[in-house]
């Protein structure tokens, strides 16, 4: 399809950025049969090229192509929402390489063949690697364990039953328990569900004042305190999906110090934005978990650059406008993030509010190597799946030309820095901006 | 104090163009705006307690009432104003419209934009509902109540009525008591109040306070004896049952004994103390039959007039910008 593909790349001139190794400096990349031939640090020395097709970075930075564990698509059964084609084309352009779409599809991925159809449907597109997690409960019920040895089997990296919380402790306990047995990852979104019943905002003075039905953020901790207390009794990996709360950060914190195989994602949401961001009832802000207040959020900044949280996800939740253009209590949650991921990570490191490694390493080497995946670093012998971003060029998201089927970017209209230039996949040439 | 009557000509040149082209929130307002506005509304009280109401300033405009929650004094409160105006009144409730046949608010006040009505007044169950109305819609919107949000004509209509029963309002003390947490008139009296000049106190038990009410610049009781001690104004709120989604409290029978009010608990209110009601009643509940048709005390039926005209008001000033864009 793409001469790249098949003739050896020379990526000279870059500022390499390798969490893996906690190099920042500059270097040059070579790729052969898809694969890194050779990573040179420092300068590049003369004939470093030989034969192959040259590329000069010009001081542009070369990263690991981003893992994001997080994607929505509607395939199957919302296809208007996003499709994987789709969702994979705005992954491409947001310097994604990797993917891991989520189960709460229509039929629920809750067994090995809806795992199959994804990843096939996957393969046909080509473009950047999807992997698909399953459901922990059968039709996302929280009632009945799904397939979970058998999805495995299949290749879902991870299960989850996505926004919706296990309710029922025994059920989670033995969902944690069996699936310990497989070392498989379990990812829950802790929120405790009566608290947070009918919630559209987090409560507090603003969403007061709006007339809004809140949440607590202390339901986050609630729920969180009771998954950490049963990982630790089974000794199961857990993932804390989407943390966002000071509160939540302190028993993480703690689980951590004791031991407990717990790792835990922020949604680049709730990094950029807080609850005065809904302003005048804007529904792409209406999230979950919905957006905290500014403690919170620097309170996660904070956590993100220590590295008590590991991973930064898109949390990318497709809705198409019908879903959005409601009043704000009935308008459907979520944002898309697969395209601007990268450049709103960036504002941190604008900010200085963490270290570029330290911001790569969280949608790179992290997640990669949570769920096991031959991905997220720049070595001799690993894939090539790169993504070449000038860092200080300034860009203005304008969601109409973003990739994605649904348009609902909190992002739309704002100043961001960083351009994407190429994303490579297999060292082929999957995007070029 | 009750205002001098007026002739139309009173009226006229009283008349000013609206801040904005739609009244969402309380705080489209300004003090001084707000004063005119009530100077405004007090010459149509005058005009309405005439046999011959009907004035022409609204003649050709289209009103329409989109009532998406049942209302009685509210639809027909605007209904009168426009009516009285000269406008073209339609009214649409919620069971008649598409809206139960699964379109939606978006869909709809396209529909009815594409039909050129000059004001809509809007009344839905959900927070920002008339917000959203508001971008889609050429003419002007006028909140009627939307969700637990606002419901800005209700807050000036009290001010009219407290204006015209202590003659001013700033300086008052205003109670406002009962179901804070839901209600929407609470939200625009604490905006519109505070703006006017009184000082503010929020009543209730803590399930029915909101979160960061203490934030308002209102002071908050959870007592009610404490609460109204030495207030003008005690002004009861529905206690929502529709709208309780859990238990916020025991019982009827627990929440009168400690936040009904009653004469005993009236008491400690300032003397002359006026109290008021955005209605429906709920007697025996939140308020007390003997304190609600007492007439020396009660305004609540001043309230009912005093709507009539603060809405005539709101949407005179409202044509008067139209015409001016």
């Amino acid at each position: 399809m793409n001469p790249t593909a098949t003739r050896p790349l020379a990526l000279i001139n870059a500022r390499l950025v390798d969490p893996a190794s906690g190099y920042d400096g500059p270097g040059a990349v070579r790729i052969a049969g898809g694969l890194i031939e050779d990573v040179i640090q420092g300068a590049a020395p003369e004939g470093v090229s030989g034969d192959s097709e040259i590329i000069d970075c010009r001081g542009a930075m070369l990263a690991p192509g981003l893992v994001d564990l997080r994607v929505k698509t509607g395939e199957p059964g919302a296809e208007t929402k996003e499709t994987l084609e789709s969702a994979a084309r705005a992954a491409a352009a947001g310097g994604v390489t990797s993917i891991v779409v989520q189960p709460d599809t229509d039929p629920v991925v809750d067994e090995a063949s809806v795992v199959d159809f994804i990843l096939r449907r996957a393969r046909d597109i080509g473009l950047v690697r999807v992997h698909a997690a399953g459901a922990a409960t059968q039709g996302l019920q929280g009632q009945r364990m799904a397939e979970i040895g058998l999805m495995r089997e299949a290749g879902a990296v991870y299960v989850t039953d996505v926004d919706r919380p296990i309710v029922d402790s025994l059920v989670m306990r033995r969902v944690l328990t069996y699936a310990g047995g497989f070392g498989a990852l379990v990812a829950h979104r802790p929120a405790d569900p009566y608290l947070s019943a009918g919630a559209a905002a987090t409560e507090g003075e603003f969403a007061g004042r709006m007339g809004l039905r809140g949440v607590t953020a202390m339901a986050e901790r609630i729920m969180l305190e009771r998954d950490l207390a049963l990982a630790e009794l089974t000794g199961a990996r857990l993932l804390v999906d989407q943390i966002s709360s000071a509160q939540a950060l302190d028993s993480l914190a703690r689980a951590k110090a004791r031991g407990v195989k717990v790792w835990a994602s922020v949604s680049i949401n709730h990094l950029s934005f807080n609850e005065i961001d809904i302003g005048d009832y804007r529904t792409f802000y209406k999230l979950t978990p919905p957006l905290r207040c500014e403690d919170d959020r620097q309170a996660v900044i904070e956590a993100l650059a220590s590295g008590l949280i590991d991973v930064v996800v898109s949390a990318h939740a497709p809705a198409p406008a019908e879903d959005k253009r409601l009043p704000f209590d009935e308008a459907a949650p979520g944002a898309i993030g697969l395209e601007t991921l990268l450049p709103a990570l960036l504002s941190l490191y604008h900010d200085q509010r963490a270290s570029l490694v330290d911001l790569i390493a969280a949608v790179t080497v992290k997640p990669a190597q949570l769920l096991g995946l031959n991905a997220g670093r720049l070595a001799k012998g690993a894939a090539a799946d790169l993504v070449l971003c000038d860092i200080d060029a300034p860009i203005v998201v304008d969601a109409n030309r973003l990739m994605s089927r649904s348009k609902n970017s909190p992002f739309d209209g704002r100043s961001l820095q960083g351009k994407m230039l190429l994303t490579l996949v297999g060292g082929r040439v999957v995007h070029r901006g | 104090m009750t205002a001098q009557p007026l002739g139309l000509d009173d009226v006229r040149s009283r008349t000013f163009p609206f801040p904005r082209r739609h009244f969402i929130s309380a705080v489209d307002l300004n003090r001084v705006q707000a004063t005119e506005l009530l100077d405004l509304a007090d010459g149509f009280v005058a005009l309405n307690r005439q046999k011959a109401k009907k004035l022409d300033l609204l003649k050709g405009r289209t009103l329409m009432n989109l009532f998406f929650e049942n209302s009685t004094r509210t639809q027909s409160s605007f209904e009168l104003a426009g009516k009285r105006l000269g406008a073209d009144v339609v009214n649409m409730s919620a069971s008649s419209s598409s809206m139960s046949k699964g379109e939606t608010l978006i869909d709809t006040a396209v529909t009815l934009n594409a039909m050129k009505p000059d004001m809509v007044v809007v009344r839905h169950p959900s927070s920002g509902a008339a917000a959203l109305l508001a971008q889609k819609v050429d003419g002007s919107v006028i909140n009627a109540g939307d969700g637990q949000h606002e419901h800005p004509t209700q807050a000036l209509l009290d001010a009219l009525s407290m204006r015209r029963a202590f003659g001013h309002i700033d300086g008052l003390t205003v109670a406002i008591c009962g179901d804070v947490l839901h209600s929407r008139v609470a939200r625009s009296n604490v905006l519109m109040l505070q703006c006017l000049g009184a000082r503010v106190r929020l009543v209730g038990p803590p399930t029915l306070m909101p979160t960061g009410a203490e934030r308002w610049g209102a002071d908050v009781f959870h007592d009610l004896s404490d609460g109204i001690a030495g207030a003008d104004v005690v002004m009861m709120l529905r206690l929502q049952l529709e709208r309780m989604t859990g238990a916020l409290v025991p019982s009827t029978r627990e929440y009168f004994r400690f936040y009904g009010l009653d004469r005993a608990k009236l008491a400690h209110a300032a003397p002359g103390a006026r109290v008021m009601h955005p209605g429906p009643m709920n007697r025996g509940v939140e308020i007390d039959s003997d304190v609600a048709d007492d007439l020396k005390i009660s305004l609540i039926q001043d309230q009912v007039e005093m709507g009539v005209a603060a809405r005539m008001a709101v949407l005179t000033a409202l044509a008067a910008r139209l015409d001016n864009t």
